[in-house]
């Protein structure tokens, strides 16, 4: 499992959400992903740390299929969506990313937001989709701002709203690529706590993160990622005793 | 599986690609040549329905004779050249020009001095009255109006005129489009000018004026190729230019076709341009060619 004899890319894991298998990725001359494996279960909350450009956002954007992959294979249960006979747009669907800088429409209202995607993409007729997104607003602690446009809403706020946003399609994986670091540190905590609710509600998480206290408290299992793979892996407390030197030096302990 | 301490090793040696990776790489050079195939008979089938319209026309040949005829092409040629000739350097210097001085005005109008009111007020005026004016309406004005002040300082020649009306035009809708380019500036770039201690006009200087004009590059650009066509209006005040010299051998000959030679000669130009123009967006990454950018499929 750990060591390859080839370079033939292994079977991904069937029974997995998200099964990476042998994902190689290049921007140019620079590999950024280098045959690259990873699992994620069904209700599963798996943290990716790792150094800014260590690959952490290729690798979410890479599995939302918005990056061209080289080689390997990413199979969501068991399909390989890195087919290029696969529509990509439906795959898109079945999965949620938020992204650092919230990326909400700014011509939209927080519910126009919200239910964009439930009525052009999952075929629901306003009124449905508009009660799903009150409540999913509610959940979020946004109850009463649906009317408000994203600019008149905090960072907090806006990043909470992009969370519903793609939570209100019941995504099979959520990707969340470092949803707090444009947020101020006062910010951040409501953030962290909605993710740590989404969670206890059985959602399948993928999360690039720098926040380590978020990876502790939340996470399944943790991936470092270096030089382009999964350098080291294993429960939260490898951050407090890393393995390898270089997951050390990246935690900055001795 | 899940609390075991998984660690992956250094250099894994070098990377073959897998039997999927070449899979896909074969499939997509065969979609590759389907589409390929598709577009060269999707145009095939359109230029010979549009060529079979108009020959199996019933005024075909008269059409052909009378605009398309082959020896009045090459004997008006040459003259037709020569008004090209004057096309090409009234646009050179219209477009120079057209660029100086709208900048000046923009940079003008978004000034703050108290000072500089009275201009500011002008300059708005010219810009309200020449975007306005269709540029026929402007060149005949100018073109038999100036002359009969008979200012004994003011060339009455076309060319001269023709080119001074068209810059006064053209010189308000560049000074429009830099203005939207300054002020499409972000607010924080003045700040942080202003916080290094630069005064307004070094501010305007060296951090607005060449935001702006990178902002706004696109569309100066799509404004220096519609001046290469609209530098045959002067023709209009009798400056013999392509479409005047044109127009002088359809009288003589008694035939459309220096009409379409003229047309081509302006294509020879703006063609190129305009795919250069392009080319060079799509380089600096303002290509409006890709509809997804930043989405690989």
């Amino acid at each position: 499992m750990t060591h390859r004899v080839s370079d033939a890319v292994e079977i991904p894991d069937p029974n997995a959400v998200l099964s990476v298998r042998g994902l190689r990725l290049r921007y140019g001359d620079r590999v950024v992903l280098d045959r690259l494996d990873l699992d994620v279960r069904e209700h599963e909350c798996v943290v990716l740390l790792g150094a800014s450009g260590s690959g952490k956002s290729t690798l979410l954007r890479a599995i939302d299929l918005l990056e061209d992959v080289e080689d390997g294979v990413i199979a969501l249960r068991g399909v390989d969506v890195t087919d290029p006979r696969v529509d990509a747009d439906a795959v898109r669907a079945r999965l949620g990313l938020v992204f650092q800088a919230f990326n909400l429409f700014g011509h939209l209202t927080v519910l126009d937001n919200l239910t964009l995607a439930p009525r052009l993409v999952h075929g629901q007729d306003r009124r449905t989709a508009e009660q799903a997104a009150l409540a999913m607003l509610e959940r979020v602690g946004l109850a009463g701002r649906e009317a408000s446009y994203p600019e008149q809403l905090s960072g907090g706020q806006q990043q909470r709203a992009a969370i519903a946003r793609a939570l209100v399609t019941s995504p099979d994986l959520l990707l969340l690529d470092e949803v707090t670091s444009a947020l101020d540190p006062a910010l951040v905590g409501e953030v962290l706590d909605l993710l740590a609710d989404v969670r206890a509600s059985g959602t399948t998480m993928l999360v690039a993160t720098h926040e380590l206290g978020f990876a502790r408290r939340v996470a399944d299992r943790v991936c470092f990622l270096h030089e382009g793979r999964v350098w080291e892996e294993g429960p939260p407390s490898i951050i407090e005793s890393p393995t390898t030197a270089e997951l050390a030096a990246f935690l900055g302990s001795p | 599986m899940r609390h075991t301490v998984r660690v992956t090793h250094g250099d894994q040696g070098g990377w073959t690609p897998s039997p999927v990776a070449r899979e896909r790489a074969a499939f997509r050079a065969g979609r590759r040549r389907r589409s390929f195939l598709l577009a060269l008979g999707s145009t095939l089938v359109l230029v010979v329905a549009a060529v079979l319209v108009v020959v199996t026309s019933p005024g075909w040949e008269r059409t052909r004779s009378s605009f398309f005829d082959l020896d009045v092409a090459t004997e008006v040629l040459p003259g037709l050249l020569e008004g090209l000739w004057l096309n090409v350097r009234v646009w050179v210097i219209t477009v120079v020009v057209a660029l100086l001085l709208g900048l000046g005005l923009a940079i003008l109008r978004t000034s703050a001095s108290p000072v500089l009111f009275p201009l500011r007020a002008l300059a708005a005026a010219y810009v309200d009255v020449f975007r306005g004016l269709p540029l026929l309406l402007v060149l005949l004005l100018v073109g038999f109006g100036l002359p009969s002040l008979r200012l004994s300082w003011l060339p009455i020649d076309a060319v001269y005129l023709g080119t001074g009306a068209i810059v006064l035009t053209y010189t308000a809708y560049t000074a429009e489009i830099f203005r939207s380019g300054i002020g499409a500036v972000h607010p924080a770039q003045l700040t942080a000018a202003r916080a290094l201690g630069l005064t307004r006009w070094q501010t305007t200087r060296r951090v607005v004026v060449p935001q702006a004009v990178r902002n706004t590059t696109p569309a100066l650009l799509n404004t220096v190729v519609s001046l290469q066509k609209d530098s045959g209006l002067i023709s209009i005040l009798g400056a013999v230019d392509a479409i005047r010299a044109a127009q002088i051998e359809v009288t003589g000959a008694y035939n459309f076709t220096p009409y379409v030679v003229a047309g081509v000669l302006f294509l020879l130009i703006s063609i190129p341009l305009t795919r250069a123009v392009d080319a060079y967006s799509e380089r600096r990454g303002w290509g409006a060619t890709r509809p997804a950018a930043g989405v690989a499929r």
